[in-house]
């Protein structure tokens, strides 16, 4: 820093050691937890000696929690949220910094009011549309009287029954949550402080406005976009309440739901060196990703929030 | 605010069906699973309907009246306060202690910020289960140095108290990497001229902490509690259901488990959904009061 502080420096290290040990000890205990036979974890306070079980346990957490599927499940939400979140809200962005149209302010509004209010405050609601999509339709057309018409206009008797139930189905794991603005927002923070001449230049050399959007814009917002694939992954992955709500098949359940089952319960054999084993192999996922990809995630992080 | 709205390029381009075409399925979405779900959830909280939605009938302001005299539903309100005050405090002080000492320490400042980054992209729930493991009345580790060392009849399973600190824990923890690495952001843009100038003056490092730096972070403070607790509101739902469960005694049954519990599992529509518009104001007023104070720095700072 500025002046010199020999003994200020070194408490400064000692705190930081003791800080990222309090961070990092419920992730080494459990690690080695999951190393050790069950006589050994059930023994109070457990050795700090890691054991040989490492492979049988993460072996028995695999098979008995399903973790495969289970892991193949909450991959393709994730993946399925990141992608459908970005490049939808990458062309909504595009057309509210670039176009000039009469609905442009309402249609941005309309889109900001979504911020912050997240699923967990309209789970029900949610549910009812997700069970069927197209329900809104349906009401739309009985306030409408629209059977009767049709009945009168065709002269038959007609009842229209829409139904496409989003239930157990990747689908609905993923649609509902894509309704956020928190990427538009993000895509049009960074439009904004695109250089004019940019466009300027695109317009006089005659390219129309998606070869704009293709060949200069998206190429720009790489950084943007790899710092979102980071934030969306792992928001999409660890995503609790929704996915519990809309899955009854066990095989469309995700990950980090599933793991309860492993929990050891009062009257069950304390098996914390199998659910730990699970608990590291699910987290495994995000983790690797947020750390291989840190720079772009600090970055996007607080980009995001901005 | 409908000025910002409007903010655009100087250069656009103009066609008649494109940016509609373009903002069409943003917008498709956002109807579907935003504004009708709330419309309803809304009309809902109004109605009183059987269990099995054969009938309902309108009563106004009857489940309202309902769960603001529901001593179980009070008792929820203030049990949520109380675990994102905790969760909020817990997660920041340590946030910016951590990132205070990272701040000074310049040689490692990479290797630190990984080791202490990760725990960001753990779920909810498997911090959960982790803290389960520590603080496990019969197996935990710190359960047991509470025991022996504070002399407390440490137990999460059976009290109340400890199963809200146990849950406060395993919430905050994953916090702290998120508030590092915004505390972090925030240190490195404060001028080192500043800092520097205080020295000069005789200024202590302690000193200049409190009298530059802290004011300095104001805005980093305040954004970041607003974040945490509304993190508490929500995310944690994953900790409450995989560890308490609400219990015990509905001891940890945060706002939101509730509107759930009531909702999925009692089936009690209206006032699931009345709770949930009650949750909603209550955010909407946090997020608010946040743009205010947003705008005052922006005014602030020219």
């Amino acid at each position: 820093m500025v002046e010199k502080t020999p003994i200020l420096d070194s408490f400064t290290y000692v705190f930081l050691m003791i800080g990222i040990l309090i961070v990092g000890f419920p992730m080494i205990y459990s690690l080695i937890a999951a190393t050790l036979p069950l006589e050994d974890v059930s023994r109070v306070p457990m050795p700090i000696i890691p054991g040989d079980q490492f492979m049988v346990n993460m072996t028995e957490a695999w098979t008995r929690g399903n973790l495969g599927n289970q892991i193949l499940n909450s991959f393709i939400m994730a993946a399925g949220i990141t992608f459908g979140k970005i490049s939808v809200s990458i062309i909504a962005a595009f057309s509210i910094v670039y176009f000039d149209y009469r609905l442009r302010v309402v249609a941005f509004a309309s889109v900001f009011c979504t911020l912050m209010l997240p699923v967990e405050v309209r789970i029900m609601p949610t549910y009812e549309v997700a069970a069927n999509v197209l329900g809104p339709l349906q009401a739309l057309w009985d306030v409408l009287h629209l059977n009767s018409l049709v009945s009168w206009f065709t002269g038959n008797d007609f009842e229209m029954r829409l139904n496409w139930s989003l239930l157990d189905s990747y689908t609905g794991l993923i649609l509902p949550l894509i309704a956020s603005a928190t990427c538009t927002f993000l895509f049009r923070q960074f439009f904004l402080t695109v250089p004019e001449e940019l466009c300027e230049a695109a317009k006089m050399d005659g390219a129309s406005p998606m070869t704009f959007f293709m060949k200069i814009l998206l190429p720009l917002s790489k950084t943007n976009i790899a710092a979102l694939i980071v934030i969306e992954f792992v928001y999409g992955y660890n995503q609790y309440l929704w996915p519990l709500l809309i899955t009854t098949d066990p095989g469309m359940t995700t990950a980090v739901i599933g793991l309860k089952d492993l929990i050891p319960q009062a009257d069950d054999l304390p098996e914390w060196n199998v659910a730990l084993g699970g608990a590291l192999l699910v987290m495994l996922p995000p983790v690797m990703v947020v750390l291989s990809m840190q720079r772009w995630f600090v970055k996007g992080l607080i980009e995001k929030e901005k | 605010m409908a000025e910002y709205c409007d903010m655009i390029k100087r250069s656009t381009y103009k066609s008649s069906y494109l940016p509609y075409l373009l903002i069409l399925p943003q917008v498709i979405v956002t109807l579907t699973f935003f504004y009708w779900p709330a419309v309803q959830g809304l009309i809902q909280s109004f109605l009183l309907s059987d269990p099995f939605g054969q009938s309902s009938k309108f009563v106004w302001f009857y489940n309202y009246k309902e769960i603001f005299t529901d001593p179980l539903y009070l008792k929820s309100i203030l049990i949520t306060f109380t675990f994102s005050i905790a969760v909020a405090s817990v997660s920041i002080t340590l946030g910016l202690f951590i990132a205070t000492m990272a701040n000074r320490a310049l040689r490692a400042t990479a290797l630190v910020r990984t080791l202490l980054i990760w725990p960001y992209a753990v779920a909810p729930a498997i911090s959960g289960i982790l803290w389960l493991f520590l603080l496990h009345p019969s197996y935990g580790i710190v359960a047991l140095a509470i025991n022996k060392w504070l002399g407390l009849d440490w137990n999460p399973v059976l009290y109340g108290n400890d199963a809200m600190a146990m849950i406060t824990m395993a919430s905050a923890w994953k916090q702290i990497s998120y508030n590092f690495v915004f505390f972090m952001a925030g240190l490195q843009a404060i001028p080192k001229s500043l800092i520097e100038a205080a020295a000069i003056d005789g200024a202590s490092p302690f000193t200049r902490f409190w009298t530059i730096t802290f004011p300095l972070l104001s805005p980093t403070f305040f954004f970041l509690s607003v974040m945490n607790i509304i993190y508490s509101f929500f995310e944690t739902f994953g900790v409450i259901h995989t560890v308490t469960q609400g219990g015990p005694g509905g001891s940890t049954n945060i706002l939101v488990y509730k509107v759930y519990q009531d909702g999925f599992v009692g089936l009690n529509l209206g006032s699931s959904s009345a709770q949930s518009v009650v949750l909603m104001t209550l955010i909407v007023v946090i997020t608010v009061l946040q743009f205010k104070y947003v705008e005052k720095k922006v005014q602030y700072t020219g």
